[in-house]
């Protein structure tokens, strides 16, 4: 289909969107804090295997272990968000289904996050 | 809205088989792909037998051979045979490469498979329409951007300032490592693509460029430059053994180094 605009109108496209590197930074600074808390909650799961349940509540309530737990929680899905956009923007094309998956995305972390980050808290604040 | 069917002219046919005439030497098979998108049948692989003790050593070689001796319809871009302009640049054997400095003996199996670049829209058989790929790369103004008034005589620049382009100013824009780019098959309208991206690094990395603020403006973007992936086909089939993959990695890093 012929639309009369020159190639270079179409390679220039819709020009900079002059955003991209905050992006960039975010997946590597939440990739670099996640080895570490992952390490942590690996080494904290294996040490609770020895306890029941009120080892467990008496662990997570300590501030440290809470607070770590929350992080671990919260940036992992924070990096699920950026990873799973990169993928959207990657495979589809069309503006409403693109759209879509991208609010679906942001909506499905956003709860998942926050419905562990209130369980956590729950725990540890003696809730459960 | 969802298109979960190909083209009908997706769909490549078996073609035409040309025997090698009686008395040859050693003979190869070359599949070659064939395609006019004027005519209304759909691309097919025609295969060659070639006597290849009758022909030069490289795949241009070959199809100069056949071209000449056995199939003149088939078409095919050439220049310079000696891997300097670009031209002749193709998949082979299933890897994008220039057919006049790849030998037909290093692609292995029996036969050898040549196919257009791939992602291309095809003008006919194996020469792609590089259109976009050249505006691409115009876009990213490939020329020196200077504000100070021009001296009497040249642009002086140190020798080890002059060495940072080196890997970078040798690319021939022969489209092998763009073509070869996952992300740029899926968003090759957006995406600048690995060629185009080196291309803007050369600019920004030469010393005597003054618009190194307003280039990087201009690349910052979450598709222009961040769908490369880091998946490295690029650096893999270039045929000048040029890492374009370090150059995008370079300027990411340089985009991050102004914010932080």
């Amino acid at each position: 289909m012929e639309n009369y605009r020159t190639p270079l109108r179409r390679a220039r496209g819709l020009g900079s969107a002059k955003h991209g590197v905050g992006h960039w930074i975010s997946e590597r600074v939440s990739a670099i804090a996640l080895v570490p808390l992952v390490l942590w909650a690996v080494f904290g799961v294996i040490t609770l295997a020895a306890t029941d349940y009120y080892g467990a509540v008496a662990w997570i309530s300590q501030p440290l272990n809470a607070v770590l737990m929350v992080l671990l929680v919260a940036i992992s899905f924070w990096h699920m968000h950026s990873g799973m956009r990169v993928v959207v923007e990657d495979y589809i094309h069309t503006t409403l289904s693109k759209s879509a998956l991208l609010l679906l995305n942001l909506f499905v972390c956003g709860l998942a996050g926050s419905l562990a980050v209130f369980s956590i808290l729950k725990v540890a604040l003696g809730g459960a | 809205m969802v298109q979960l069917t190909l083209p009908k002219n997706s769909r490549v046919e078996k073609g035409r088989h040309h025997a090698a005439p009686a008395g040859s030497g050693k003979t190869k098979t070359f599949k070659v792909y064939r395609y006019d998108p004027e005519g209304t049948e759909n691309p097919r692989w025609d295969t060659y037998d070639v006597d290849v003790d009758n022909c030069g050593p490289m795949v241009l070689d070959v199809l100069i051979h056949i071209k000449n001796t056995i199939d003149p319809t088939l078409a095919f871009r050439r220049s310079c045979r000696e891997g300097v302009c670009g031209s002749c640049a193709m998949n082979i054997g299933g890897r994008n490469t220039l057919a006049c400095t790849h030998g037909h003996d290093e692609v292995p199996g029996a036969d050898c498979t040549i196919a257009p670049l791939p992602s291309m829209p095809v003008v006919k058989d194996l020469v792609p329409d590089l259109t976009m790929f050249y505006a691409q790369y115009a876009s990213i103004e490939p020329w020196l951007h200077t504000t100070t008034p021009e001296p009497q005589k040249e642009w002086i620049q140190s020798p080890q300032d002059r060495e940072k382009l080196d890997g970078l100013y040798e690319c021939i824009l022969c489209a092998c490592c763009t073509t070869s780019c996952p992300s740029y098959w899926w968003n090759g309208d957006k995406y600048l693509g690995p060629a185009t991206l080196l291309h803007a690094y050369r600019w920004l990395i030469d010393s005597r460029d003054e618009a190194t603020g307003e280039r990087l403006d201009a690349l910052e973007d979450p598709f222009k430059l961040y769908r490369c992936h880091t998946i490295m086909n690029c650096a893999q089939v270039c045929p000048k053994g040029l890492n374009p993959a370090k150059a995008i990695a370079e300027i990411k890093k340089t985009l991050a180094e102004r914010v932080v």
